[in-house]
């Protein structure tokens, strides 16, 4: 039997939810809804005129080879700052989790980094690896790499992956340990009299157990690297070299704060709406399956 | 203690409107950190202290373009300053804002303010002024590019610093001899766009855009594809190949390599000479820009850099008066002439540039007056007045991409500089569309 709380008129209920359906309405319905709008003028930056041009901002950026590209960029770095943010707050968490001696502390230090704003962080690895006096970019040339992120796209993209990835793999690890630390230990200890050993308990057993954790995980991470990374490619490539770290939020600000084009960035802001909309109905609808709860 | 409070209030309501009504308040928002932000204040408080009708409010609000967004925000939500400091490459946006600005000359002559508009240097002024020669915008800070030369390096590498350096061609032979010497590093430049398309354009009189670079129009297409650029990018591809160019981004990184004492050749604004100076442990040469003798038998002009102060539209009458007042402050020749050597910027009046000289600055800092002469050498043509193209700042971007695919050896210039103009192109559509 469901339980259910029937309200006497509607007065009450509607007070509860007024909190929520006013937040959702100021914070996103209604810019939404301006982005909607805006997409189909071409203003001049002032606001002095605009002109109405249906859908000519969509054909305009569809019709561009270096937006469509865009998309492609950010498959590639949402996938990969998803993975590398994920797989080693997996592995760290396990490792803690296993600790009995110190684990307070190897897991303060591990949240540490997620304090660090993305801005800040995109500077620190900078500097690292700074072509003329980083730290680890030195270190590659002693070992006779020439690191040259300035003009190497493979290398840029790699480096704000990781930038990106940092500070993520601990808000990942927190999730990921108190997911590990509510596994039944009868459960374990079950399969460890069964003879399984460490790797095949936690393929079996664990990881089945923590998939609503990693799926939420992996939802957030993507809504991540797709919307707030936008601090560190800023900081340490500005969409270059060419446009190999280009990903649809950086162009969403370039062609709106750069190029004063509001029209186009209204536009792209819809398409992007559109496009992660569609990503976590595809989520739910095939991954969530997979999920045992 | 209630009492006091009410009294505190009491006397603040009683003294604010007064002090209102005796000086007239004008908002200024500029982009400078650092020295010169410092200078930037200082020169508001000799205006403020000067006379008691008006009074300067300046305030920091970012680099160039987040000032140049602050302006545009603030405008929409009607709380624009009375001066915004706008960058060069923001010009055609603001050009084309009517009714968001005021033109200079039209506040001036209304302020009652001694303004001359002959009295500015023609190459720097031009930038700034209509076809038919009314001035828009007040030019603040202006820089143009020059060769730097690191004496040491060359010394290191057994080539004599005395060389002359005045065309690519020798340029050419000097990094070949400054690489056989084990330099590692020849040559390195801040802002490729400006520097080698924007200024090679202007200072070999082709063309950078049609219709005047823009000044005779929106409907303007660029030019940077031509002959003599695309002769300029190869050879500077070969260089980069050969690592007698050494690429380090898109703005002024190669700075700090420079400054260093590692690179022994650096094409850098003019505006770099404070930098350098404070910090160079070498013997530094400032040279003129060199140009390709094959494309052009002599030099015509460089093109500014910088910025200038725009009057914002929607203020009162009086307002305008002090900021007519102050305009004419910032211009008069020995605030200019003190801004120059302090800075290395380039003095906006030609009277500045004599004071100056007179001083005796230029013997005792010698370069400091090569970009002066530079920029003054002849009278600017169609090609080397200045750039007026809308969206420059992302148009610059696209310059920078396409630059880079050279460098790195994926594109030819050709390629390279075809795709730069189709898509900077679209964007000067763009632009037209939305402020035709």
């Amino acid at each position: 039997m469901e339980k259910r709380v029937t309200f006497k008129g509607w007065l009450l209920p509607l007070l509860l939810i007024a909190p929520q359906v006013i937040i959702s309405a100021v914070f996103f319905f209604y810019p939404a809804g301006q982005a909607i709008w805006q997409s189909l003028f071409i203003p001049d930056p002032f606001g002095l005129s605009s002109q109405f041009v249906g859908l000519g901002n969509f054909e305009f950026l569809l019709g561009d080879p270096f937006y469509r590209a865009a998309f492609l960029t950010t498959a590639v770095f949402s996938i990969l700052v998803t993975v590398c943010s994920m797989i080693p707050a997996l592995f760290l968490a396990v490792i803690a989790d296993r600790l009995i001696k110190g684990s307070g502390v190897y897991r303060t230090m591990l949240i540490w980094p997620y304090a660090v704003a993305p801005a800040v962080a995109g500077v620190l690895w900078l500097f690292m690896f700074n072509t003329r006096v980083g730290v680890v970019s030195w270190y590659l040339g002693q070992l006779g790499y020439d690191w040259n992120h300035v003009l190497n796209g493979g290398e840029a993209m790699g480096l704000v992956v990781v930038a990106s990835a940092w500070g993520r793999i601990s808000y990942n690890f927190l999730f990921f340990f108190a997911a590990l630390q509510s596994v039944p230990r009868s459960v374990i200890e079950a399969a460890a009299i069964d003879g399984a050993h460490f790797w095949r308990r936690f393929f079996t057993i664990v990881l089945p157990l923590i998939t609503p954790t990693a799926f939420f995980l992996l939802v957030v991470n993507v809504v991540y690297a797709f919307f707030e990374t936008f601090g560190v490619i800023h900081t340490i490539t500005g969409g270059g070299p060419q446009q190999t770290t280009t990903i649809l939020v950086y162009k969403v600000f370039s062609d709106g704060f750069v190029g004063q084009d509001l029209g186009s960035s209204s536009a792209q802001s819809v398409i992007l709406l559109f496009v992660v909309g569609l990503l976590t109905v595809i989520q739910f609808k095939y991954v969530e399956k997979r999920v045992h709860y | 203690m209630k009492s006091h409070l009410l009294g505190a209030i009491a006397a603040t309501t009683m003294l604010s409107p007064v002090a209102a009504m005796a000086q007239t308040e004008v908002q200024f928002w500029h982009a400078f950190t650092g020295r010169l932000g410092e200078l930037v204040a200082a020169q508001v408080e000799e205006f403020n202290a000067g006379q008691s009708d008006y009074v300067v409010v300046q305030s920091h609000k970012g680099n160039y373009s987040e000032t140049l967004n602050a302006g545009i925000a603030a405008f929409r939500a009607q709380e624009q300053p009375h001066i915004l400091m706008v960058f060069e490459v923001g010009t055609a946006t603001m050009m084309a804002a009517e009714g968001a600005v005021r033109p200079v000359f039209e506040v001036m002559a209304e302020s009652g303010a001694t303004f001359d508009s002959d009295a500015y240097i023609g190459a720097v002024k031009g930038y700034y002024t209509t076809t038919d020669g009314d001035m828009l915008s007040l030019p603040f800070n202006s820089s143009t590019p020059v060769l730097w030369v690191n004496r040491n390096a060359f010394e290191a590498a057994g080539v004599d610093p005395d060389m002359d350096l005045s065309t690519w061609e020798n340029v050419g032979a000097a990094l070949d001899a400054l690489k056989a010497g084990g330099s590692e590093c020849p040559l390195v430049t801040a802002w490729q766009s400006w520097i080698h398309l924007e200024n090679f354009s202007a200072y070999h009189d082709v063309p950078f855009a049609s219709k005047d670079n823009g000044f005779a129009g929106l409907d303007t297409e660029l030019m940077l594809n031509g002959e003599a650029q695309i002769a300029h990018l190869t050879a500077m591809q070969e260089w980069a190949q050969d690592g007698k160019f050494i690429y380090t981004g898109r703005r002024n990184e190669g700075g700090a390599n420079f400054r260093a004492g590692e690179c022994a050749l650096f094409t850098e604004s003019s505006a770099g000479y404070a930098g350098i100076k404070a910090e160079a442990e070498f013997d530094f040469d400032v040279r003129p820009l060199p140009y390709w003798q094959a494309v052009a038998s002599e030099p015509q002009n460089t093109i500014i850099g910088g910025a200038s102060l725009w009057v914002m539209a929607g203020h009162e009458a009086e307002e305008y008066a002090g900021v007519g007042e102050f305009l004419a402050f910032l211009s008069s020749s020995g605030v200019q002439a003190q801004w120059h050597q302090d800075t290395g910027y380039l003095p906006i009046t030609a009277e500045a540039g004599e004071a100056t000289k007179m001083a005796g600055f230029y013997e005792e800092n010698p370069g400091t007056d090569v970009a002066v002469m530079q920029m003054t050498a002849n009278e600017p043509t169609a090609n080397s007045k200045g750039l007026r193209l809308g969206s420059f700042d992302q148009i610059r971007g696209i310059i920078d991409e396409e630059l880079e695919a050279i460098w790195s050896g994926d594109k030819t210039p050709q390629e390279a500089m075809d795709s730069a103009k189709a898509r900077g192109d679209a964007l000067l559509r763009r632009f037209e569309q939305a402020n035709g």
